[in-house]
């Protein structure tokens, strides 16, 4: 039968059981509260439809009831491994509605957080990754062995180690000390020893590149069409970067690469988060060599009371997942008449379906666990 | 190369698709990110011609918001003439200061925010609204011309309760399937969650 | 145990011999081998697999293997925030478990609602349904604050009486240890709590007294 929206023909059986799973929403592969109702016959996948809204928690609407101030903290808890590059999409969407600029040091400093954040990020998604592939913990704990370093500098900085809540419009909530920016130097010198030993423990592994060459392909137009962006996209071989297409922050002062796939399949996916581990720490090391001295925040904006002018603004970063964006419309007052986050996980998973078709459900686990979501993203 | 303003898009998009209206709506923010609100019956077909475009190729429909915009009611004060009786007791017809208030209808909206990957460039924002926010919330689906619209059109039916037709999957996505009521709406009343423990103490 | 009992043991232990109740023994065996289940729901979730992890490691404690079917755990840490959608999701997973099972809300929105307590979608706090042990506070709490809720858990297994009426519920056929499974409603969860459970916490503020 002809399936209307993904232009080719669905599989069902004459003869013969399709049988219905319900993968979720209680999983192992940690993923979070994510189900994906499946259908199989025998081993392979016919069906499959994600299900989620286990974990939304209304973030919009209280952010719609509450001001612009008091959103911050809720934005930490949306993707909740990468609480400094979301606060950046926010503040940065606020600074476009309410025409607000941003002194030299923050900028660094905001470029320093958000890279630190992509590092640790992409580390524990190999990690899990990994796990879900059945190398039971140990990538996940040397993963996390360096994330409890990250988190360490995140605690001195800004006083918690996940939710940080630390950037505000036009600038920071905290100046980082001498003493801060020599430990990045010093951590910044261990990485790229890290990265090496991370991708030596499983590089030429045989049961890696079975499973993952030729899994989970996702094709380019389709990707471009599906609206899915980050590394995901990357693997499928468009060269589209926000960081590189907007240039936002002082981003444009900093040489990196921008790695690309050629395959887009699960293992080009798994590659690409390495390389960008790589180009990270590029990124590091001049931000922290370059940081100037100065102020950190932008003294005439008033942030408890900010009263942006009646309008709208979309703004939007290269987080870890992709592209976060923040959509806020401003009717005068101290509340956002309209607040909305663009999910880069819930996007991603659009083709989901699409990736899965064919392959058996235990390849659906890893392609899952290539996608890189967050349910506190998906959800909100 | 970069998109030309916002007017000469609408003059392009009107002379490209005969029978479009776009609407220029304008954005009061620093952000100056114009929108343009589009007709029921050629949203798709604008669409579409904005996707193959020579030189535009939006081929990237990256955020699809839905908002309320519920009624609300002006106010104006007119001078009408009225007869009006003076203090001898005679009529006579004099102009009287009225205030007459007419109710604004409100409606949903869905935004939609085009970039391009190919050209690197963008963006820009489209608008489609509904009729009113009761009986006849029904705008077309842009999701055959961008896939990715899918769940977040979903998502704008689930919260606000905006249909859109040619989705080929319209349901709920965030609340279960049995949830009646559509939250995100301005006068959605939560219902009272806690049922007080009674105790009597005799 | 009286004092003199406890002199006497210590005088056994030195000249090589074991002395103990069964009391203790059998919280002993159950104490150090409590097997959680691998139920992460948000941001707490990874605060828990931090602890998990070797900086904190949770192994020592005996919380070696995080079990992901209930029918094998102990203990279900209910991290993150528990929305109304997931709520009968959670109610059946701790009736699937088997006695003794305890209950640990890590979190704020776990034992409230948290900072979401005002959201249309969220379950003001897991004890609306099911008996909770341990509360930990926090938003997330930190790795040593799991830690110390394992221990004030394992203070209290070892607390539990074998016979007599403050015994704990395991021990006792009366008591029930399946709770109703809410149901979605139009506008919400049908019940929007379980009144056996609920008013049994401390200081609950919808108490009317008339």
């Amino acid at each position: 039968m002809r399936d209307a929206l993904l232009d080719r023909d669905v599989f069902e059986p004459e003869e013969g059981e399709i049988m219905e799973v319900s993968m979720g929403p209680h999983h192992p592969s940690t993923h979070g509260v994510f189900r994906m109702d499946v259908k199989l016959e025998g081993e392979r996948v016919v069906r499959l439809k994600p299900v989620f809204g286990y974990l939304h928690r209304n973030h919009e609407k209280i952010a719609e009831h509450g001001a612009y101030l008091s959103a911050i903290p809720y934005t930490d808890r949306l993707d909740y491994l990468c609480s400094m590059t979301n606060n950046w999409g926010y503040v940065l969407a606020v600074e476009k509605l309410a025409g607000l600029q941003v002194p030299e040091r923050a900028e660094y400093l905001r470029v320093i957080v958000a890279e630190l954040t992509r590092f640790q990020n992409h580390a524990g998604l190999i990690g899990f990754l990994l796990q879900d592939m059945g190398a039971s913990g140990t990538p996940l704990m040397y993963a996390f062995r360096e994330r409890e370093k990250i988190l360490d500098l995140f605690e001195s900085l800004s006083g918690a180690r996940m939710m940080c809540n630390y950037m505000r419009f036009g600038g920071l909530r905290v100046d980082a000390t001498k003493e801060w920016l020599d430990e990045v130097r010093a951590l910044t010198g261990r990485l790229p020893g890290f990265v090496d030993e991370f991708e030596a423990l499983l590089r030429a592994n045989e049961i890696l590149m079975a499973r993952t060459q030729g899994t989970g392909v996702l094709p380019r137009e389709l990707a471009i069409n599906a609206s899915v962006t980050g590394p995901m996209l990357r693997a499928s071989g468009v060269n589209y970067d926000v960081r590189k297409v907007d240039r936002y922050g002082v981003y444009d002062r900093f040489s990196f690469k921008v790695p690309l796939g050629e395959h887009g399949d699960v293992y080009d996916r798994y590659m690409m988060r390495l390389l960008e581990m790589r180009e990270t720490v590029k990124i590091l090391e001049q931000a922290a060599k370059d940081i100037p001295e100065g102020p950190i925040i932008d003294p005439k904006v008033r942030l408890r009371g900010l009263r942006p002018k009646a309008g709208e603004a979309y703004g939007r970063i290269e987080s870890p997942k992709g592209e976060l964006g923040f959509f806020l419309i401003s009717d005068g007052s101290g509340n956002p008449y309209r607040y909305r986050v663009r999910p880069p996980s819930m996007i991603n998973l659009t083709i989901l379906e699409d990736m899965c078709l064919g392959h058996n459900i235990a390849d659906v686990v890893i392609i899952l666990g290539s996608v890189d979501i967050v349910l506190g993203e998906v959800d909100r | 190369m970069a998109l030309p303003p916002v007017e000469e898009l609408k003059a392009q998009i009107e002379a490209g698709v005969p029978g479009a209206s776009a609407t220029v709506i304008p954005n009061g923010s620093p952000s100056a990110q114009h929108s343009l609100l589009l007709d029921h019956a050629h949203a798709r077909a604008v669409a579409e011609f904005l996707r193959n475009h020579n030189e535009w190729r939006l081929d990237y429909c990256t955020l699809v918001t839905g908002v309320d915009w519920p009624d609300t009611e002006t106010s104006e004060k007119i001078k009408v003439k009225k007869l009006v009786k003076a203090a001898d007791g005679t009529e006579s017809e004099q102009e009287v200061d009225e205030v007459r208030k007419t109710k604004v209808p409100g409606y949903l909206e869905a935004v939609y925010h085009l970039f391009s990957m190919e050209k690197k460039h963008g963006q820009v924002v489209l608008r489609l609204r509904t009729r009113n926010r009761t009986d006849d919330t029904h705008v077309p689906s842009l999701t055959p011309v961008w896939r990715g619209a899918e769940f977040q059109e979903r998502e704008a039916f689930d919260l606000y309760g905006i249909v859109f037709d040619g989705h080929p999957d319209l349901r709920r996505i965030l609340m279960w399937d049995g949830f009646k009521d559509y939250p995100m709406r301005k006068d959605y009343v939560p219902p009272a969650d806690e049922i007080p423990v009674v105790e009597t103490h005799s | 145990m009286a004092d003199e009992l406890k002199d006497l043991k210590i005088e056994l232990s030195k000249n090589g011999i074991f002395t103990t109740t069964l009391e203790e023994l059998y919280n002993w065996g159950r104490k150090n081998s409590v097997w959680p289940l691998t139920f992460g729901l948000a941001c707490c979730a990874i605060e828990m697999i931090a602890t998990t992890m070797a900086r904190y490691d949770l192994a020592r404690f005996g919380a070696e293997v995080f079990r992901p079917s209930p029918r094998q755990a102990d203990l279900i840490i209910v991290s993150g925030t528990v929305t109304k959608k997931m709520a009968p999701q959670v109610v059946r997973l701790y009736n699937q478990m088997p006695e003794p099972k305890y209950v640990i809300a890590m979190g704020a929105c776990a034992i409230s609602g948290g900072p979401f307590r005002d959201g249309y979608n969220v379950l003001k706090g897991i004890d609306r349904y099911i008996p909770v042990d341990v509360h930990i506070p926090g938003c997330p709490p930190r790795p040593e604050a799991l830690i110390h809720a394992f221990m004030t858990l394992q203070k209290k297994i070892d607390e539990q009486a074998l016979a007599g009426s403050t015994r704990p519920r395991h021990l006792q056929k009366d008591l029930p240890s399946e709770f109703p499974v809410p149901a979605f409603g139009e506008h919400g969860l049908e019940p929007p709590q379980n009144n056996d459970v609920f008013h049994e916490a401390a200081g609950n503020p919808l108490k009317v007294i008339q």
